[in-house]
């Protein structure tokens, strides 16, 4: 069964088309990373299938409703909005047992052990945590929780790189586990590079780009051509040029490895190369 | 952090029993520490002012027991009534200043995306909160009351044992049970009539993104201005005014004592002031209690529809 499938999903704030047809589907199992600039619609889509806005079209999650049927959904789906939402005021027991109290999956001795491993007091309140503790006591109390469907947006923004890559290395050792169903936007691409399976580019509303990492690798690749065989490199339709050291730098989307080997130096670009090469298009039917 | 529990996914496991209502009322207490330290505060205050009185204790006993009855018990019960009105008046003011912040703070802050990561349905959580002005200030209000009371009776009683005037005068009459039932039925009706000015706020907090004093009141002002510079009539200042002080009014035999000279009136009993039949058969109460149903109503609503981000 799908995780997430949506057909046909718009949201617009007023004037603003924040959604403008989206259709996905997203498999169980998966540690999708959806990447957008800012603006692009990446939070009104998991608002959306978190079902805290209401939308048009068709969207269905672990095959509820998001938005008429939150309260049951909510038993399945976790997420971490921002690394600010914890409330200030609360203590870091208080925080265990108001879960434990409300959350059917919630397994207090596993938020117990994931915390002795940090710094955190059990009495410290949430506004004496640094804000890499906070981020920690939050994802603790969420691999405690056991979900099918965790949605972190941002989840690492304003964290110093050591936290930020334990972050990671922590939900993927001890919380992935290829049942469960992990989405993941962040700015920071390259430190999520290496643990994604899939990747969507969200860009005004749509769905740019939605390709799995292992496809990924064959799909794209970036040529430095020899001077002497740029024309003909062009002539295969690469997707975006870029200049770098004076020296032209094609990016070919589906075109075989062989035929570029012969006309310069091939690599694999990163997502972050071929996100700035499909963000540099021109989106498909709406006016930039 | 690593590697701290096995990541096996047992969905074969009972799902515990879980308490979301109860839980998220105890949240409530958790955040909001001036629900009892307000209280305290006021009582604190009352009991040091009674022990400054203390020290004229066995004077005031020998003036007072000089009084005809009547104002011989107003004289007697006025600290203990006076601590009954001073707390009740701190409920309403907590009360108040808690609807107006309770669903605006979450979204300020906006812990609102941890609580709905959760599954806490916008309705348990607005009821949740709910409880707070219609039960919890209600109960901390009499159990702070009575506190108070009987570390003064106690106090008292010890002062004139010492001073050797004798307890008798403060322990003599049933009075302070029937003050006391008077304290509790004022403060259940109080909540009652003021129950649409809770929701209100509490819709209003779930509504306005800032400024919500503003938005609670100023309605309510223009209306006011624009029925009196339209129509002529005053129709919506009677109505707040009776939202206001008509709770008391209507439970209350008020008008009875109206025009009496204290000094030569007949003893009375408290309780017969007490209109109860009156005021639970008032329209006031029932259509401020559906009007209350209906803001609280829209809080859910609110909470729901809102765009948390």
């Amino acid at each position: 069964m799908a995780c997430i499938e949506a057909r046909g999903l718009k949201k617009s704030f007023g004037a603003t088309t924040a959604l403008a047809g989206v259709d996905l589907k997203i498999e169980e199992g998966k540690i999708l990373g959806l990447i957008g600039p800012n603006g692009a619609g990446k939070s009104t889509l998991l608002n959306a299938v978190l079902g805290l806005i209401p939308y048009q079209g068709e969207l269905s999650v672990l095959g509820l409703n998001p938005w008429s049927s939150r309260d049951a959904l909510m038993r399945d789906v976790c997420f971490i909005a921002d690394v600010a939402v914890l409330p200030r005021w609360m203590r870091v027991q208080n925080a265990i047992d108001y879960l434990a109290g409300v959350h059917p999956r919630f397994d207090r001795a596993r938020a117990e052990a994931f915390l002795s491993n940090t710094q955190i007091k059990r009495t410290s309140k949430v506004s004496e945590l640094s804000k890499g503790m906070v981020t920690q006591l939050h994802l603790a109390l969420v691999m405690a929780i056991d979900a099918r469907l965790l949605v972190l947006d941002e989840p690492t923004l304003g964290l110093d790189l050591l936290y930020r890559k334990q972050f990671y290395d922590t939900l993927l050792n001890d919380y992935f586990d290829h049942k469960r169903t992990i989405v993941v936007t962040t700015h920071q691409v390259e430190e999520v590079e290496q643990i994604l399976t899939d990747v969507m580019f969200i860009n005004h509303g749509r769905i740019v780009l939605d390709c799995a990492m292992e496809d990924f690798e064959t799909r794209y690749l970036e040529l430095s051509p020899r001077p002497e065989h740029l024309s003909e490199a062009r002539a295969l339709k690469p997707i975006y040029e870029r200049q770098a050291l004076a020296r032209p730098v094609l990016m070919f989307d589906s075109v075989g490895r062989d035929a570029l080997v012969g006309l310069g130096e091939v690599r694999s670009p990163s997502i972050a190369d071929v996100f700035v090469a499909v963000m540099s298009e021109p989106a498909p039917g709406v006016a930039s | 952090m690593s590697s701290a529990a096995d990541n096996v996914i047992d969905t074969s496991a009972p799902v515990k029993p879980i308490h979301p209502f109860s839980w998220t009322v105890r949240r409530e207490i958790w955040e909001h520490r001036a629900l009892w330290i307000a209280p305290l505060s006021v009582a604190g205050l009352i009991l040091f002012g009674f022990l400054i009185q203390l020290l004229n204790l066995s004077k005031i006993m020998i003036s007072v027991n000089h009084l005809p009855p009547m104002p011989r018990f107003v004289a007697l019960a006025a600290p203990f009534t006076f601590t009954s009105a001073a707390l009740m008046m701190t409920g309403v003011v907590l009360s108040v200043s808690y609807c107006l912040s309770a669903l605006g703070n979450e979204r300020r802050d906006r812990s609102i995306l941890f609580w709905k990561s959760l599954p806490v349905s916008d309705t348990t959580a607005v009821l949740a909160k709910a409880v707070v002005p219609f039960a919890i200030v209600p109960v901390i209000v009499i159990a702070a009351v009575l506190a108070t009371q009987l570390i003064m009776l106690l106090l008292g009683s010890l002062a004139l044992t010492i001073s050797g005037a004798g307890t008798s005068a403060i322990w003599s009459h049933a009075t302070l049970a029937r003050l006391d039932l008077t304290m509790l039925y004022t403060v259940v009706t109080g909540v009652l009539w003021y129950a649409p000015i809770y929701g209100w706020l509490l819709m209003i907090s779930s509504f306005a993104r800032r400024a919500a004093f503003l938005w609670a009141v100023l309605p309510w002002l223009g209306l006011f201005i624009l029925e009196k510079l339209t129509l002529g009539t005053n129709y919506v200042a009677a109505l707040i005014s009776d939202r206001l002080i008509g709770g008391m009014q209507i439970g209350f035999n008020v008008q009875h004592y109206g025009h009496v000279n204290i000094k030569t009136m007949q003893m009375i009993n408290p309780l017969t002031a007490i209109a109860a039949r009156h005021f639970f058969l008032s329209s006031g109460l029932w259509l401020g209690l559906v009007a209350a149903a209906a803001f609280i109503a829209a809080a859910v609503w609110f909470r729901r529809m809102r765009d948390p981000g």
